[in-house]
């Protein structure tokens, strides 16, 4: 990655009923970098369940706490080329994510819940975690299809 | 999310639209639930015809009623399925596991 441009940052509080406020943002930013519309549903879906493992987990569904959410244009070196990406970080000051249930559950099993993270995990082509000054970290990225570039490649 | 009960010969129907959320999941699996539990209804379906948006917590409820269902020996249907539950259904592994129509006519059939 050498070049990067921020795009758009959201400062939201932990709120259920905001999710859909966000996902709205989401699609309209992704269909404005060039994903192709199961793209863009992919990652409004993965942005949306990590907000909502947010809400959940890291703030155990207290409201009113704060959450951020930057996109950010990337290039990412792939087969020896460079090929663009949206970089979304979010960011909580929730309880520490304990990296043993990051893993989702098995899919064999029907049974209510554990599916968030197996939808951002399927829905991006990176998910990494961290925990920083007592942050939560969650960088998702996806790359755009080179048939697919928009305005501004 | 709205959700709007129509009762037939021993059928329930609930007409679904808007997105299914964490924040709206909650109602749809007290509706669902109800139904099933309460008022012992032996076929519960369930038209996402207008429905846009489910997450994992709106599969979760989706998930409940059918396990519930089940043991109760009723049926829970989902009919009109638009593309973007359809995937999530999909990534979810779940699509087979669901009693899924087409249309309102084929899943009010015996």
């Amino acid at each position: 990655m050498n070049r990067s441009c921020p795009l758009l940052k959201l400062e939201l509080f932990s709120d259920a009923e905001m999710l859909s406020v966000v996902r709205h943002a989401v699609g309209q930013l992704a269909e404005i970098e060039g994903f192709s519309s199961a793209k863009c549903r992919a990652v409004v879906l993965a942005v949306d369940e990590a907000l909502t493992n947010i809400i959940r987990h890291a703030y155990s569904g207290e409201e009113g706490r704060p959450i951020q959410v930057s996109f950010r244009r990337i290039e990412v070196p792939q087969d020896g080329r460079q090929r663009r990406a949206l970089e979304i970080m979010l960011e909580d000051r929730g309880k520490k994510v304990d990296q043993a249930t990051l893993c989702g559950r098995c899919l064999e099993e029907v049974r209510p819940g554990g599916l968030g993270l197996h939808f951002i995990k399927e829905c991006m082509d990176t998910v990494e975690f961290r925990r920083k000054a007592g942050k939560n970290q969650l960088r998702l990225v996806k790359l755009l299809d080179v048939a697919k570039l928009g305005k501004g490649a | 999310m709205k959700i709007s009960a129509r009762h037939l010969d021993k059928m329930t129907i609930f007409d679904v639209s808007g997105d299914v959320d964490l924040a709206t999941s909650p109602e749809l699996r007290k509706a669902l639930l109800s139904e099933l539990r309460e008022a012992r209804m032996p076929r519960v379906i369930l038209n996402l015809k207008a429905v846009r948006y489910v997450d994992s917590s709106g599969v979760a409820s989706l998930v409940e009623g059918l396990k519930v269902s089940r043991d109760l020996g009723a049926r829970l249907i989902l009919y009109g399925l638009s593309t973007s539950v359809r995937e999530v259904l999909q990534l979810s592994r779940l699509l087979k596991i669901f009693e899924i129509y087409e249309s309102e006519e084929q899943a009010v059939s015996p």
